[in-house]
């Protein structure tokens, strides 16, 4: 029999990386294939081409047996695809029936037919075993149901394949198991499902086969008596990197930013508690949603901490405000540059001077040449690629404009700079210039706490990583005790 | 800060077209009489439209101002003539007392701030939106006033033991009105506070994008409240003026649709409803074309029915105008941008 679904050595590149390099995949009737791999493997690259929202550069598509190109979400429904993204796409001001049939209403002489909309509505929830009436607002639910509603719409579609981007990533224990019961329970009608999940434990429980992805590519599949936690571990890391040679830092002094206990709130129920000596480049490793970004958010104070305290050279610093961490000596290079970490149409100088501007004014008003001036001597010191200080960031590479965030900070002597995936999006030549910069800076005493997704980067740059996972950290390396497999193990969870 | 420039260039040469169209057709136009009388119009005017101005930068909006006219300049009568005014209740045991001019002055200021700094504290700290706290205020403060006055307008007379502040209000310096006068003051000391200062700098910041000032350690919750606070302010001064401008508020009608003039001038004059964008000489060019497209329609015998309709039209031609132009430059960039 032909698999429901087949994709042959799908290519698709991007400016400046190639996301899959030739990736199979077959998925068949009454089998459930977990994918998975590191971040930035290539699996919801995979999950796009299935569902039709990126088309493919080379490879193909078979659709029970026959080519066929996925061009859309439409042609996707139509052939039985449906995908669950991870952020739900409920709405939730419309009841379930509603959400069920969105876009699709059945109707009768111009109006929506609500009694089919119900009946079938109320049949489909039946299947799953959802207890709740059609009539709820979606708002009233949570995030468990409202996912259910998302699966009964696509088995209203006549799904045959159901594609699931990390499904669980949200939902308390007891709804997982909810989740992964209706999920055996499609396999049994023969539904084909692709589920994709960092949660190795669940994979264990549910999956029929894995197929692993490493930097894009097939790293290797596992059937169901092999699947194991160390043998996907093993899948997953092990390719040859490309070692990033930093200089070890040379003099690491005493603990400068102590973190006593924080709660953040995604993760409310754990709590953080780290160092970051003088002098050393301190990283939070694991995966994508183990609270790492909010761990260092609510650090510098843009996120609220719901307890826990922050010292920085034996002074508590208080949280909640940026200005207060600011001053004190603590500067955020935050994940998102673009929308948080510069101000895009503006100046190079301007972006640089914002946080330190009454340091260049006299009696509040800006004193032109001395802002200009400090901002042009930072620039030129990074190196940053600017036609001159007006131009707007917009403009500049992802690199460049990193480096403008960097420079912003710099002005302000930072005691602790907290990086957030500080080379995401940045070129390989100024990738190397911030990693020389954040060694300069530690070396000169500075304190660097960085997060980062980019297991080169945690290896070759850190001189201590502390991995998390769901909100806790899971173990704290030395640099001479780092291998990737190590951290993994760390990432996914040791007992799960 | 160039697209600014061009549009502050555009609005002037708009202008310039409109003036000299008008002195054609009639030099009365040019008449000193209506010059002096249309600067004295500027003049309050445009000491509000700043406010709203500085509001609107900051993505807000403030529909207040109108009512806080009437609700000011009745407050403000009410309190500089003890004699022929019967204060409503709870406010009884003002019958009989008045407050001499400076402090009249001074709690009709602190008034407008106070409600200035009400909606500054709805927005930011209850996170209300700024249409819905002040269309309230809009609503609120005309029935306040109504209330206060009894339905009655309330004037200033021969402005007895106030002769000062009336001959202030009303009169000139080397023959140019007061409330011009006290524009160019506003304006300098503005466009310093907006193009020059840290204020204005992080009040830009804000506007533009309210996440990345915050986290570059901005107070943006405080900038947001002060905006108000001096809407509310200047909205207070003008306020004072409007009243002695027509010697007596009229509690229903005073100050109806003028908070409409001071968003119309700020965004004809470069300020974005989204936000960090406009500039103290587009707000004054915007506010004087009103002004001058009013005049225009009574010295050119137009129907003064259609008084509304030439200022609509005339608002839309321009920002359609300026859509157009940035909607031409557009696809250039966004080419340059995948160049690279």
């Amino acid at each position: 029999m032909n698999p429901l679904v087949e994709v042959r050595g799908a290519v698709k590149r991007y400016p400046g990386v190639t996301a899959l390099g030739g990736v199979s995949l077959q998925i068949r009737s009454g089998e459930v294939v977990a994918i998975i791999g590191e971040n930035g493997a290539g699996k919801s690259t995979l999950m796009k081409i299935l569902g039709g929202l990126v088309l493919p550069d080379e490879g193909e598509i078979l659709v029970d047996g026959k080519p066929t190109i996925i061009d859309s979400v439409n042609k996707a429904t139509a052939l039985g695809i449906a995908l669950i993204h991870q952020e739900l796409n409920t709405l939730d001001n419309i009841d379930v029936a509603g959400n069920v049939f969105l876009g699709r209403e059945p109707s009768r002489f111009g109006l929506m037919d609500r009694a089919r909309m119900r009946s079938e509505a109320s049949a489909l929830l039946e299947r799953l075993g959802l207890p709740i009436s059609v009539d709820t607002p979606l708002d009233k639910l949570s995030l468990a149901q409202k996912q259910m509603v998302e699966i009964a719409k696509a088995l209203s579609q006549n799904a045959g394949v159901l594609i699931m981007d990390e499904p669980t990533s949200s939902l308390t224990l007891s709804e997982t198991d909810q989740l992964l019961r209706i999920v055996k329970d499609l396999r049994e009608r023969g539904v084909g499902i692709a589920y994709i999940s960092h949660r190795l434990g669940e994979v264990t429980q549910i999956a029929d086969r894995v197929v692993a992805l490493r930097d894009g590519k097939n790293a290797g599949d596992l059937a169901k008596d092999e699947i194991t936690h160390d043998n996907m571990v093993r899948l997953m890391v092990g390719r040859d990197l490309d070692r990033i040679h930093l200089p070890a830092a040379d003099s690491i002094g005493a603990d400068r930013l102590i973190v006593r206990k924080l709660r953040t709130q995604r993760y409310p129920d754990c709590e953080v508690s780290f160092e970051v000596k003088a002098g050393e480049i301190f990283c939070l490793a694991g995966l994508v949603g183990a609270g790492r970004s909010e761990v260092v958010q609510t650090v510098f104070g843009t996120d609220p901490a719901l307890g826990g305290d922050v010292t920085l050279d034996g002074v508590t610093v208080a949280l909640g405000r940026p200005k207060a961490a600011i001053a004190s000596g603590i500067c955020l290079v935050p994940e998102d540059r673009r929308s948080v970490g510069l101000i895009v149409d503006w100046s190079v100088k301007t972006n640089m001077t914002l946080p330190g501007l009454a340091k260049y004014a006299r009696g509040g008003l800006i004193d032109g040449k001395a802002e200009a001036e400090a901002a042009a001597a930072e620039s030129t010191a990074l190196g940053v690629k600017t036609p001159t200080i007006e131009a707007a960031v917009a403009n500049l590479s992802g690199g460049n404009q990193q480096k403008v965030v960097v420079g912003k900070w710099m002005l302000q002597d930072p005691k602790v700079l907290i990086m957030d995936e500080p080379t995401r999006g940045v070129d390989v030549g100024a990738k190397a210039e911030i990693y020389e910069l954040m060694r300069r800076l530690t070396s000169a005493g500075v304190a660097i706490l960085m997060v980062s997704s980019d297991m080169e980067e945690v290896l070759g740059v850190s001189d201590r990583v502390a991995v998390m996972h769901e909100g806790s950290i899971t173990g704290v390396l030395d640099n001479k005790d780092c291998s990737e497999e190590g951290i993994m193990r760390l990432a996914v969870g040791k007992g799960s | 800060m160039k697209a600014l420039l061009r549009k502050e260039t555009g609005l002037f040469v708009l202008l310039v077209v409109v003036c000299a169209y008008t002195a054609i057709r009639s030099p009365n136009f040019i008449s000193l009489a209506n010059i002096v009388n249309e600067s004295r119009l500027i003049g309050m005017y445009g000491i509000f439209s700043i406010g709203l101005g500085m509001v609107i930068i900051t993505g807000g909006i403030d529909l207040s101002v109108g009512s806080m006219f009437a609700l000011l300049g009745v407050v403000l009568a009410m309190l500089l003539n003890a004699a022929d005014n019967t204060w409503p209740w709870p406010f009884a045991w003002m019958n009989g007392r008045y407050l001499t001019w400076p402090f009249a002055v001074a709690a009709t200021i602190g008034l407008g701030s106070l409600l200035g700094a009400f909606h500054g504290f709805l927005i930011t700290r209850v996170k209300l939106q700024p249409f819905i706290v002040t269309l309230c205020g809009l609503l609120l403060y005309r029935g306040l006033a109504r209330y206060m006055a009894q339905d009655d307008d309330k004037g200033f007379h021969e402005a007895k033991g106030f002769e000062f502040l009336k001959n202030f209000a009303k009169g000139d310096v080397f023959g140019i009105p007061m409330p011009f006068v006290m524009l160019i003051v506003l304006s300098i000391v503005m466009w310093f506070v907006l193009h020059r200062s840290v204020y204005g700098r992080h009040l830009l910041a804000v506007g533009r994008n309210e996440e990345a000032a915050r986290y570059s350690g901005i107070n943006t919750k405080r900038i947001i409240a002060g905006t108000y606070i001096l809407s509310g302010f200047l909205a207070a001064i003008a306020g004072i003026l409007f009243a002695f401008d027509t010697n007596s508020v009229s509690p229903s009608m005073s100050g109806n649709f003028y908070e409409l003039y001071g968003i119309a001038a700020a965004v004809l004059g470069g300020c974005s409803l989204r936000g960090g964008e406009g500039s103290i000489v587009g707000i004054i060019l915007g506010t004087i074309l009103l002004q001058i497209l009013q005049n225009l329609v009574n010295i050119l015998h137009i129907p003064s029915s259609l008084n509304f309709a030439v200022m609509g039209a005339v608002i839309l031609l321009g920002v359609l105008a300026d859509q157009l132009l940035s909607n031409r430059r557009k696809p250039r960039t966004s080419v340059e941008a995948l160049k690279r």
